[in-house]
């Protein structure tokens, strides 16, 4: 072998033995790096780390618990559940990157058959778009309800077929996000009958979380939102399964599971709500509302309330406008949902038989008899001459409706011919300028005006009893709110103080009171069982899947009020003559009608001023033994009691007594 | 070495002596550690593997295999040839380096994608690691012939110039890792060639000042040179917990796979990290994390003590070469080894940057299989080389080994 010169060198030099030590000493330093390093993690955090290992492989699926039935007194399903395959999207797990998300919208929008059409999307409120996006309207539909509630998944599909399910369940890292759940949908086979009453359901909120009412609940848990949902929400609950799985770095089901916790489901809970008569009630709404339209009012919505006088069980109960509870099963836009819920829908999530509070005009008017005659303010069969027109101590002059005069009479006549002019006059004598007011404010109390029922349904209004303290506390409200906004005035009060007008008022049911449809209800029921106030309620017991009683609700207290047979027996005479002897407001409204049932009633018409059309009352007391029941029914904008709502109360009474319904208006135009 | 300006014919003697005995001149611990290493890298592929390709459990191993035979064979060649004639080939093996990275760059710039290798009929060639083998070749021959000018600030700058350039052609593949080997076996040359300490200093320091420049100071001023996702993963070791979900995700899921492996392992079976894909490349890049979860930290220590035995036979060979081009080449594959084994598990455990240098001998795939493999033949082959020599001189008994 020849070599050339440059290429023949000695062995090693010194000066390369050096550098090759060097580098032999490089290697060791790296090599005792790595080794500390593996004895660090493995020897010394091998616990740690294992942990994580396995937490990277388990996922916890929760498995919904089915909720409980609502039933109705007679066992027909209110509410019930159906099991579906539901595809959902979680919007906080979906990619970020908004390219790669709408393209995961298009191809999610094929497979459930959707359009892949892009549209002008606006996320936010109309007034203040947060975001303008070019997407599909599914992507739309989604991000919407995400800016609505931004801890619920939306559920973009129901009843997907099992050709979707495993489609998107094999392809989890192309559907992020995404997930294909059989899940347990509420179904509210009535649609809009009572919705108001049922309520919804809905994922838990972050707020809701914090509530002792939702005390134990784990976040994504569907609960009532409203309604008996909400109220009985820890019986119709029931308890949520989990499953332990084992899964890929892509999220994909990796062999059987690991551990299963099975469901607990819901109880059903049993009503005393009488489904047949709940959509009489509803349609004798409808009746009353173009029974009012017919008389040139425009009646927009209503609300009435059927119950058993002596034990407060309520027997139907319902609000008009109403919707349908299932449009909460699927995505709804922003601007939907102020169509659907707000002001131009009439608000129908307001259950008008205890949220609202109005002017009940005349049906007060035998508080205001009782607490003439339990006070010695006037006396059975004393008269009154009813000019038809009336001057108060101030020198104000007030007259009947229609200057109608009704001459000499007593206190069952005035009630039976709803004079106000009678009335008037108890109101001046009962007038009282202490705190707290003299004895019509004491029996309207008694009788549950101005305080909640108790009912077991939230949300309930306490209402309004005018009393110179609450006349003096409105004053001072308003007074501080023209010193804080500057304005000469706020429309809470007018700065007078109480007067003899306002008890004027008060005692024929106008102004300032204010009286939900239930609390009239539970008042007549006082009058109809001889001083009892009930609490009214709903829920009965609760029953296992098979019927079986698991917990009946104790029957709530009732409040004893000091009422005297014999004033009872004055202003029930009276009621009576107004609904059957001529003259009486509804004597017309009753005609026909089978005499072994009693029927004691009373119209009334709430003028809200301000050239605002008049609200249409009644409230009745039908005496049939084991049957008896008190309905109270309003409807806003109706006109005169006898006109909407008295024909309305005559269907309802009618479908519980299970005799023909049969509508007839009747003429008094009465206030 | 200057004295011996004429070639001095062997004696007789010598020549029988060197053709009498033609029985195992090779290195034996080299050879244990290279098979050693290539056995593991089977048995762990085969655990880890196994549920990849459904229905194909053996598929990588069988490749595997198959690499591994045609690359032994390959190594054999070439430890029977003496390495000192590729000295004059130096500019064909320069040649194809630059020509078939430029050949990769062609065919990704017709296609629009971003390819590092050659489809062939049998099997995908990647140019840039059959390129480390061929600058080795070719680089060691440039220094060695500019031996006596190594004081020179030219032949350092020179040395450099032309390991950039095929540097440059790779990353711009992309592949940086393979690019900062070519880097780091140049200045390794330097070093063993001799190249003064000053001008190796000013190397590193204008190594350093360069990244610098890059990570920092030219995307502040607006120039990308790296690509975003090639900055994140060089600095996302940094900061590995700041977002699972990214980049340093791989990292995280490395440390977890590794550390939950403990000091004997999970077994194959229970390596879910592994199993369940959360280990991203586990038959690649991230094969050593794969032994760290599937072995654990005994696993790991035979095939580190493996590597260690690997490097200090280099380190061996390197002093033992009967000329500077053996010395030189020796010291270029050592750097190229020793750059890879300790960027490679540096990243699985969390203390190197993600580079995507693959760990010889362990990681699945045939070119960086088959140049390990050539130069390590390389290395056999300069010590069959000095053997002969020295037992020519009669310095080193043959009988000794």
């Amino acid at each position: 072998m020849i070599q050339g010169p440059d290429d023949r060198r000695a062995p090693i030099t010194p000066q390369l033995a050096v550098r090759v030590a060097l580098m032999g000493g490089f290697a060791l330093v790296m090599f005792a790096i790595i080794f500390f390093r593996l004895w660090f993690l493995q020897v010394l955090s091998g616990h740690d780390f294992l942990a994580k290992a396995q937490q990277n492989r388990v996922r916890s699926i929760v498995v919904q618990a089915p909720r409980g039935e609502i039933l109705d007194r007679n066992g027909k399903q209110m509410v019930k559940n159906r099991a579906t395959n539901v595809v959902q999207v979680d919007p906080a797990e979906l990619p970020t990157n908004q390219v790669v998300r709408a393209r995961m919208f298009r191809r999610l929008a094929f497979v459930i058959g959707r359009s892949r059409s892009l549209h002008r999307c606006v996320v936010g409120e109309p007034t203040h778009p947060r975001e303008v996006l070019m997407v599909t309207s599914l992507q739309c539909e989604v991000e919407q309800a995400y800016f609505r509630l931004p801890y619920a998944s939306v559920t973009v599909k129901t009843d997907a077929s099992s050709a979707v399910v495993g489609y998107i369940a094999e392809r989890a890292s192309k559907f992020q996000g995404v997930t294909a759940p059989q899940i347990n949908l509420r179904q509210y086979p009535y649609k809009d009958i009572a919705a108001q009453v049922l309520g919804y359901v809905g994922e838990i909120s972050p707020t809701e979380l914090t509530w002792h009412h939702f005390k134990g609940v784990s976040p994504a848990t569907v609960v009532g939102q409203n309604g008996l949902e909400y109220q009985y929400d820890r019986y119709l609950r029931g308890k949520n399964g989990a499953q332990r799985i084992s899964v890929d770095a892509l999220g994909n089901a990796n062999g059987p599971a690991l551990a299963t916790r099975n469901p607990i489901p819901g109880e059903n809970l049993r009503l005393s709500v009488d489904q047949n008569v709940e959509a009489e009630g509803m349609k004798a709404l409808k009746t009353g509302i173009s029974l009012a339209h017919g008389n040139g009012n425009p009646a927009d919505a209503g609300a009435f309330v059927a119950m058993d006088p002596s034990s407060g069980e309520i027997y139907a109960m319902g609000s008009y406008p109403s919707f349908d509870p299932d449009v909460f099963a699927k995505p709804i836009s922003t601007a939907h949902y102020n169509q659907l819920f707000g002001k131009q829908a009439n608000y129908p999530q307001l259950n008008r038989a205890i949220q609202s509070a109005y002017p009940t005009g005349s049906t007060f008017k035998p508080i205001t008899a009782t607490a003439a005659l339990e006070a010695g303010k006037w006396a059975p069969g004393e008269t009154y001459t009813d000019t038809g027109t009336f001057t108060d101590t101030g020198g104000g002059v007030r007259q009947n409706a229609g200057k109608a005069s009704y001459g000499t009479i007593n206190i069952v006549d005035a009630l039976r011919v709803s004079s106000d002019v009678f009335f008037y006059n108890l109101g001046r004598n009962l007038n009282d300028p202490r705190p707290a007011g003299g004895a019509l404010q004491t029996w309207a109390r008694r009788y549950g005006i101005g305080r909640r029922t108790g009912v077991d349904l939230p949300g309930e209004t306490t209402g309004t009893l005018p009393s110179p303290t609450w006349r003096a506390n409105r004053n001072t409200i308003e007074h501080t709110c023209e010193r804080k906004t500057h304005k000469s005035a706020c429309g809470i009060a007018d700065g007078r103080p109480w007067s003899e007008g306002d008890n004027e008022n008060l005692a024929v049911g106008q102004g300032d009171v204010g009286v939900s449809p239930l609390q009239l209800a539970t008042a007549y029921s006082a009058l109809a069982n001889g001083g009892r106030v009930v609490t009214p309620h709903i829920g009965l017991q609760i029953e296992d899947a098979v019927g079986k009683v698991v917990q009946r609700f104790d029957k709530p207290p009732s409040r004893h009020i000091a009422l005297s047979p014999a004033v009872r027996a004055q202003v029930m005479q009276g009621l009576y003559g107004a609904a059957n002897s001529p003259g009486g407001t509804s004597e017309q409204v009753w005609k026909g009608f089978p005499s072994q049932y009693k029927v004691f009633g009373k119209t009334g018409t709430a003028q809200l001023g301000l050239g605002r059309p008049d609200q249409s009352w009644y409230a009745c007391y039908v005496q049939a033994g084991s049957r008896s029941i008190v309905v109270a029914v309003t409807i806003e904008k109706g006109g005169f009691g006898a006109e909407a709502a008295a024909p309305a109360a005559r269907l309802i009474v009618s479908k519980w007594l299970g005799v023909k319904g049969k509508v007839q208006a009747g003429h008094s135009k009465t206030l | 070495m200057s004295t011996a300006t004429t070639p001095v014919p062997r004696s007789i003697e010598e020549l029988a002596v060197a053709t009498e005995r033609p029985a195992l001149r090779i290195d034996v611990w080299l050879a244990v550690a290279t098979l050693g290493l290539i056995g593991c890298s089977l048995y762990v592929l085969h655990g880890a593997t196994k549920n990849d390709i459904p229905g194909r459990p053996d598929f990588y191993v069988q490749r595997q295999g198959l690499y591994a035979g045609i690359g032994l064979l390959l190594a054999i060649v070439l430890a029977k040839i003496d390495y000192s004639r590729l000295r004059e080939l130096k500019f064909v093996v320069f040649g194809l380096l630059i020509g078939s990275n430029l050949l990769v760059l062609a065919i990704a710039g017709a296609t629009r994608g971003s390819k590092r290798w050659i489809n062939l009929p049998f099997f995908q060639y990647q140019p840039s690691e059959v390129g480390k083998v061929l600058l080795v070749v070719a680089l060691a021959a440039f220094v060695t012939d500019r031996s006596r000018r190594l004081h020179e600030r030219q032949t350092t700058a020179r040395v450099m110039l032309l390991a950039l350039l095929p540097a440059l052609l790779v990353i711009a593949q992309p592949d940086l890792g393979t690019g900062m080997v070519f880097v780091v076996v140049a200045f390794a040359m330097l070093y063993f060639a001799g190249t003064s300490w000053k001008h190796l200093t000013a190397l590193a320091a204008l190594f350093v000042v360069s990244v610098t420049l890059v990570l920092a100071a030219a995307p502040a001023i607006g120039v990308h040179v790296l690509k975003p996702y090639q900055v994140q993963r060089l600095t996302g070791f940094l900061k590995p917990s700041k977002d699972p979900r990214n980049q340093t995700y791989q990292i995280n899921q490395s440390e977890i796979a590794i550390g939950s492996g403990g000091k004997s392992g999970r077994g194959v079976a229970h390596a879910t990290q592994t199993k369940l894909n959360f280990l991203p490349e586990h038959h690649t890049d991230f094969v050593f994390s794969v032994v760290g979860e599937t072995y654990g930290f005994m696993g790991a220590a035979v095939v580190l003590s493996l590597y260690a035995l690997l490097i200090w036979r280099a380190l061996r060979i390197l002093t033992m070469a009967k000329n500077l081009y053996g010395t030189l080449i020796a010291g270029g594959i050592l750097a190229m080894m020793m750059f890879q084994v300790f960027v490679n598990v540096g990243m699985t455990i969390g203390i190197m940057p993600i580079t995507g240098v693959p760990l010889p001998l362990m990681s699945f795939g045939g070119s960086s299989m088959l140049v390990t493999l050539m130069a390590i033949g390389l290395l056999q082959s300069i010590h069959i080389q000095a053997r002969i020599a020295n037992a020519g001189k009669g310095r080193i008994p043959l009988s000794q080994g």
